[in-house]
């Protein structure tokens, strides 16, 4: 069946021409998951790579939107064109999403060279959704300069978009004091530009402080990249020069050493556990799908006589035996 | 190889129509789709023109208006009228709000695809809006 009554190959000159139809469906097939997106990855795929991307991560209201806002203006100043990928979460109960980031940004839709994607997590973990990393390459495939993508901000488990994305902003808002000490251990890691939003906030020196005094406790090695602290307030506008001055630096640093290769690496080894793992699981319950099997190992576990570590040894022999 | 084309969530686009000052009941109303299993786009106070282009940027399954300022019977058909010439007048469009009744033939006439007026309940639209996306 062909895709969008087009063929294959017709999909994907229309992608790498910018179609924003095509693109726009493509990208819900690989929400949904279907086999012909993947073919048109495989195609798009060596066309990708060659955008500068950003990601925003950060508790949910602590501005990643108002924030994201001002950089999509100021890359447009600078006569970029600019790619979006907003991802709320989905409610748990319904399957449904309010997908809400987009309103923030919404009079960019004015602007023809800016293109906007609102996902729904729809249950998957690491504050994304599972078909985010593809609507990215496909974004980079489009040909946008810089494509930016917005987790959903839910806790601090937001850490796929690290290895996603080039340069990875982490939102933090003054009154997070103790979550912060809570972060340290984890904090360097995160963020390659800490961003204290909602600077005009009490207590925001403090927070400054204790973040600045936490990167200080890492020694950095030497040529290594350091991460900054940047005070803003989205509201004003206030601190966005500094902010675009550091994100800038990152990308410098990583053009004029070897990381950018390794952040490379890194995408493509997270990209590929990914679709590994959704492929196996596909391929694997497709097997069984039809033959009962899968509830009759479901009992075996309900009724004590057997336990899922077992079940799965079982269905993987099988199945590397099939092969 | 096999092919599995599967449709899952349904896509709703939410817009209050030009300058639309009432926004209470399009939030209800998105809050209400959500739970009902949708993923909403609510984007606000929009013309006809952005409506459209957002529709294609977020490929929805369904746009839904809202009016409560008496100008949906220039801008809703403008929508309409925008989405043919983009060439994606599948996407449906429906319409909420203080729509009169002599108004709803004008409006079907025109392409708008459900219309509800005051005293629909929210159940009427959910269930219009679905069945409309499960398409
Ligand atoms: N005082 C103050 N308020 C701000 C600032 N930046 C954003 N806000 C407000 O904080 C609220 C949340 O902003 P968003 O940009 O939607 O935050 P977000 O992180 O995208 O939120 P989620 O996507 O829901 O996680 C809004 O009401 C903003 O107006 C700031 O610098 N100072
Ligand atoms: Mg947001």
């Amino acid at each position: 069946m062909p895709f969008l009554g087009e063929s294959i190959e017709e999909t994907v000159q229309k992608i790498l021409a910018g179609d924003r139809r095509t693109s726009g469906r493509l990208i819900t097939r690989l929400e949904d998951g279907d086999d012909w997106g993947k073919e048109i990855m495989k195609r798009l795929f060596p066309r990708t790579g060659r955008s500068m991307t950003l990601g925003l991560t950060g508790a949910g209201g602590s501005g990643k939107s108002s924030l994201l806002n001002h950089l999509i203006e100021r890359f447009r100043k600078m006569g970029k064109t600019v790619g979006v990928i907003a991802v709320d979460p989905s409610s748990p109960f319904s399957g449904g999403a309010f997908l809400g980031d987009r309103i923030r940004i919404q009079h960019h839709t004015r602007d023809d060279k800016v293109y906007i994607r609102s996902m729904a997590s729809r249950g998957y973990l690491g504050g994304l959704a599972r078909a985010t990393t593809e609507a990215l390459r496909v974004m980079e495939a489009m040909g946008f300069d810089v494509v930016m993508v917005e987790t959903l901000g839910a806790g601090q488990d937001e850490i796929d978009v690290i290895r996603l994305v080039q340069t990875c902003l982490l939102v933090i808002t003054p009154g997070m004091g103790d979550e912060i000490q809570a972060l340290k251990a984890g904090i360097m890691e995160i963020g390659d530009i800490f961003v204290l939003n909602k600077s005009d906030l009490d207590g925001s020196i403090q927070v400054l402080r204790s973040i600045e005094a936490t990167l200080s406790l890492k020694p950095g090695q030497e040529g290594e990249w350091k991460p900054k602290v940047i005070s803003t307030v989205a509201t004003s506008g206030e601190g966005i020069d500094d902010l675009m001055e550091g994100i800038m630096a990152h990308q410098d640093y990583l053009h004029n050493n070897d990381a950018m290769e390794r952040a490379a690496f890194q995408r493509v080894e997270q990209e590929l556990g990914l679709i590994f793992r959704d492929e196996l699981e596909r391929v694997i319950f497709k097997g069984l799908k039809g033959t009962g099997k899968k509830r009759r190992y479901i009992r075996s576990i309900i009724d004590g006589k057997s336990d899922p570590y077992t079940v799965i040894e079982e269905i993987l022999e099988t199945f590397l035996k099939e092969r | 190889m096999e092919k599995r084309i599967v449709k899952k969530g349904i896509r709703v686009l939410l817009a209050r129509l030009g300058l639309d000052a009432h926004w209470r009941g399009s939030i209800v109303v998105a809050h209400a789709l959500r739970d009902a299993g949708m993923e909403v786009i609510y984007i606000g106070n929009q013309m006809p023109k952005e409506i459209v282009e957002t529709a294609i940027q977020e490929d929805v399954d369904i746009i839904g208006l809202s009016s409560l300022s008496g100008n949906h019977m220039i801008l809703a058909p403008e929508v309409v009228k925008r989405l043919r010439e983009k060439g994606t007048q599948e996407i449906p469009v429906v319409l909420g709000g203080t729509v009169p009744p002599d108004d709803i033939p004008i409006l079907k006439e025109a392409g708008i695809s459900g219309i509800f007026g005051p005293g629909s309940s929210l159940k009427e639209i959910i269930q219009f809006i679905s069945a409309l996306g499960k398409k």
